[in-house]
């Protein structure tokens, strides 16, 4: 018989499961300077690879001069398009179905675009031997303009494709063209136009901006000659993805090749893609047979590796003159750089961008996005957000303020008045997504009561009396936003990238003395994998999460996933992980009736134990199940406790939050300070509150930065501004205000256990709440929309062009 | 390009190294002496990733050449951490208050705080804001920074008092 245990609940707090505030395990390397970051490893022999880059942003290549590079001691190679061509490695395919320069050939189409690759035994000899290679230029026409990128009379960029008629996504109707692409209804969209009571129309610009995490990306490849290994340590946010692109384009067979993500200094998209400096390193390492180290400095990460956005959305939005919305209507320019090198699931060249009906009940709708190519940086990546779905949160959030201004009605009120309803869920949206539930009238009624939002406009109506009287030069602004996000990519059915549909894993073994090691297909860049996976685990296999290690990102020891980015992890990985923890469980659960003898329905699972029903005196415990798994011989049972799960998830999972941004703008200088910043957010199921809030601080600062400052703008001959931390914003702790968080919990019904996914919510959700406050400033003076970023001088400009500074 | 002998302490170890006189100190300290704590994030004295205790003020140890440090007394956040392995106050604190995600700008950010809590012992918010804002965070957005940085000022503080 067993000692008297502790209660459940006492039990249950033991394991640090689900709910707990656990303290992360990845801090203690971390505080010590001992994490294991690409750029800390240092191979024998190693070598260091640099790009020579081009100044110009379209241009034809006259001719290439390695000779004085070759001449600097330590250089060992300089590796052009012309020697990757017998590989036929001088392009790479995109995730877009296009295909990239991994050195320019002919000609270059983007300032900084890699042109050659210069190998040295020190990264001081690799810089001089870039500074000495020469290339001789002829400037060709940019185009830097998107909207004027199909002008007939545009230069053609992408000569390597003129000829191709047909794109990965449909037919190409100009040779800047990429794809056209489209969802919805189009002719009853333009009847509810036509027919409206009212229609508000808005051109909303989503800047382009860049990922910018603080580590850059970079890899070292390492090619055994002896074995035929190739092992590529990198910043990879999907490392198997990598291996089967590796195998694809290099024909090294997928078992000869072992990707490693080590600790990633953040991704935030940056590092989902493949990039010329990996392909670089990977030739350099066979060719020279030695480990070859590339990492890109922050100059080059912020000027060719993913942009995000840039994003040229014009939208008509109907509706009675009461408020309810009777249609919405939407038409993208997206600038999609020199190569389509976007990141998005292969059928979707757009992403999901068609949630852009967002958190309303909206009965017809039709959108339509045209790519182009322009002189400018590839990407296109997720930053910091499901595939598109902060562009189309923004151009959602912006459109119905317009209309709320246009119908004279309070933007709240507006938005309650159209949220689809609770009990319309799983509700079928106008273009076509199943959401799978929401709250969105119980979320909105706790933000607005936490703020004491009637009291804020109570307010800001004072000083605007004030304002006109003369007493202050100070506008209060009040932002709202309402956001509804489409994450968790996603069913094999429909989501897939290069062909890999987007399940996930999670592969369990647990130990003889009762702990365990669970391995999935992601890779933590800073969410705290292994402190929160583990939690899911405690709870589904009863063991203490301190006795579990989770272990992600070497493709020679992990199953095979999709990785992390679009808030993926949680929704699929860790439905894989709670799966396989069930899988465990269920074969304790036979072990436990052997021990016990008794049928395996008389046993019940309680917190980290089976019990026999209406005896729960006998039992074992997880612990002990696991050390029988291995001891005993039991009939019709195998030795071992082990499981895999490959998560294919029925739908993606809609998180929503409902923020509010006070700010007070000074009119005379187009500063503007944060007063208050206040986040709802329903992620569903909370994992660990600590992980969550944490993951809402960072989210809700890079939306600061971007609806504040950031943007990657061109000058008008292709020369890149906003390319170093001088002129790229990236907000200091004194610019960054004080976050207040708060929650609702509406569990996903199709998630085992009801999770949704929250790091992108904030800065989804985010950047329309800063943008939404800095229009309201000045909404009673007839301003209904103004580009982002809300920098001092744009907020500036706009209150000139309101004449306040004529006062 | 030739090299300079240069002898400097790191962490209370003497170190004598060749390095070029172009060489910065945080490839010195990363590639020649294999302290692989403080890191690179932007290489133009932006970012704080690099930051090191030079002579008893915080530096951005890539806009030093590490032939500058020539006789200098320098602190990586190896050296934060006490002789005996264990963690200093504001380690802890940092661990405690989910003061980091990714860890990139970490051994910067608490070599910075570690110096800043020397310099001023009882900073105010807005001081701790102000003290660390050569040093950017991409993913916390700063608020368990300073949660962080005070209560290792509080607990750095009682341990003082205590001992006087």
């Amino acid at each position: 018989m067993n000692e008297q245990a502790p209660i459940a609940s006492e039990r249950a707090d033991k394991l640090q499961g689900l709910g707990c505030a656990r303290k992360r395990v990845e801090d203690a390397r971390f505080t010590q300077g001992k994490g294991n970051y690409v750029d800390d490893i240092k191979l024998k022999g190693m070598l260091f690879g640099d790009f020579v880059r081009s100044p110009y942003g379209h241009a034809r290549i006259k001719s290439i001069n390695k000779e004085a590079a070759l001449a600097v001691p330590g250089v060992l190679a300089v590796i052009t398009a012309e020697d990757l061509i017998p590989l036929n490695l001088h392009y790479m395919p995109t995730l877009a179905g296009d295909v990239q320069a991994v050195l320019a050939h002919e000609k270059v189409l983007f300032q900084n675009q890699e042109v050659a690759f210069v190998v040295a035994e020190d990264r001081y000899a690799a810089a001089d031997g870039v500074e000495l290679v020469e290339v001789d230029y002829e400037d060709l026409p940019v185009v830097v303009d998107a909207f004027k990128a199909m002008d007939a009379d545009a230069p053609l960029l992408r000569e390597d494709i003129k000829d191709k008629t047909e794109g990965a996504h449909g037919p190409r109707k100009h040779h800047n063209h990429i794809f056209y692409w489209d969802a919805g209804d189009a002719e009853g969209t333009d009847a509810a136009l036509s027919s409206a009571e009212v229609v508000a129309e808005e051109f909303i610009t989503y800047q382009r901006v860049h990922p910018c995490p603080l580590e850059t990306c970079g890899c070292v490849a390492s090619m055994d000659k002896v074995n035929g290994k190739l092992t590529v340590w990198g910043t990879f946010q999907a490392p198997h993805a990598v291996r089967t692109v590796a195998s694809l384009i290099s024909n090294i067979p997928e078992h000869n090749i072992r990707i490693v993500s080590p600790d990633i200094g953040g991704g935030f998209g940056n590092k989902v893609g493949v990039y010329p400096g990996y392909i670089c390193s990977i030739v350099a390492s066979i060719v020279t047979g030695k480990p070859v180290k590339w990492i890109e400095d922050r100059i080059e990460n912020l000027t060719s590796t993913a942009f995000a956005r840039d994003y040229h959305m014009t939208g008509k939005i109907a509706a009675t003159k009461e408020g309810k919305i009777t249609g919405l209507w939407c038409h993208v320019l997206a600038d999609h750089g020199a190569f389509d090198a976007c990141a998005d699931p292969t059928k979707f060249p757009a992403g999901f961008f068609n949630i852009c009906t967002g958190s309303y009940d909206i009965p017809v709708a039709y959108v339509g996005v045209d790519g182009v190519y322009t002189n400018k940086a590839p990407g296109g990546v997720a930053y910091r957000c499901s595939f598109r779905v902060t562009e189309a949160s923004y151009f959602i959030e912006r459109m119905i303020d317009v209309l709320a201004r246009k119908l004279d009605m309070d933007p709240a009120e507006l938005r309650m008045k159209n949220f689809i309803a609770k009990e319309q869920f799983p509700y079928t949206s106008a273009l076509g997504w199943e959401y799978d539930s929401g709250d969105y009238h119980t979320a909105m009624t706790q933000a607005m009561e936490s703020v004491d939002y009637k009291a804020l406009r109570a307010e800001q109506a004072e000083q605007r009396a004030a304002f006109a009287r003369g007493e202050t030069r100070s506008l209060m602004g009040i932002g709202l936003a309402f956001f509804t996000e489409i994450v968790g990519a996603g069913p094999v059915k429909n989501c897939d990238i290069l062909g890999l549909g987007m399940f996930d894993s999670c592969e369990i073994r647990v130990h003889p003395t009762g702990s365990a090691i669970a391995r999935l297909g992601t890779i933590s860049q800073g969410q705290g994998h292994a402190t929160t996976f583990a939690q899911i685990l405690a709870t589904e296999i009863g063991l203490p999460a301190d006795n579990i290690t989770v272990e992600e990102g070497d493709t020679d020891t992990a199953p095979y996933g999709l990785g992390t980015y679009g808030s993926r992890s949680t929704p699929v990985a860790g439905a894989a992980t709670a799966m396989a923890g069930r899988k465990i469980r269920a074969k304790a659960q036979m072990i436990a009736a052997y021990l016990l003898e008794v049928h395996d329905d008389d046993l019940e699972w309680e917190v980290d134990r089976f019990q026999v029903k209406g005896n729960p005196e006998r039992f074992k415990t997880m612990a002990e199940l696991a050390f029988a798994a291995y001891n005993q011989a039991i009939p019709g049972l195998e030795p071992g406790l082990e499981a895999v799960s490959y998560y294919d998830p029925p739908n993606m999972t809609y998180p929503f939050g409902a923020y509010v941004c006070v700010l007070d703008i000074d009119v005379d200088t187009g500063v503007s300070t944060v007063r208050r910043f206040y986040a709802l957010d329903d992620c569903g199921t909370r994992i660990n509150p600590m992980v969550i809030e944490g993951q809402v601080h960072g989210g809700l600062t890079e939306a600061l930065a971007i609806a504040m400052g950031q943007e990657i703008r061109y000058d008008e001959i292709g020369n890149v501004q906003g390319g170093s931390l001088m002129d790229f914003y990236l907000p200091t702790a004194v610019e960054t205000p004080h976050w207040e968080t708060d929650h609702t919990v509406t569990p996903s019904p199709h998630h085992p256990i009801g999770a949704k996914g929250v790091g992108e919510s904030p800065n989804v959700g985010g950047v329309s709440a800063f943008s939404n406050a800095v229009v309201d400033a000045f909404a009673h003076l007839g301003l209904t929309h103004s580009q982002m970023p809300h920098d001092h001088w744009r907020v500036w400009s706009e209150a000139e062009k309101l004449g306040l500074h004529d006062q | 390009m030739s090299k300079t002998a240069i002898a400097m302490s790191v962490n209370g170890q003497k170190v004598e190294a060749l390095a070029e006189p172009r060489m910065l100190l945080i490839h010195f300290l990363r590639e020649t002496l294999d302290l692989t704590g403080p890191h690179i994030g932007c290489d133009t004295g932006h970012c704080g990733a690099c930051t090191v205790d030079l002579d008893g003020q915080s530096v951005k140890s890539c806009m030093v050449f590490a032939v500058q440090a020539e006789g200098a007394e320098v602190t990586t956040i190896e050296g934060v951490t006490q002789p005996d392995g264990s963690l200093h106050a504001i380690q802890e604190a940092f661990r405690e208050h989910h003061g980091l995600q990714c860890g990139y700008c970490t051994p910067g950010m608490i070599t910075r705080a570690y110096r800043l809590l020397q310099e001023n012992p009882n900073p105010s918010e807005a001081e701790i804001r102000y003290g660390i804002s050569g040093n950017l965070c991409r993913c916390t957005g700063y608020q368990n920074i300073v949660k962080s940085i005070q209560a290792a000022a509080a607990s750095l503080t009682s341990v003082s008092e205590a001992a006087e």
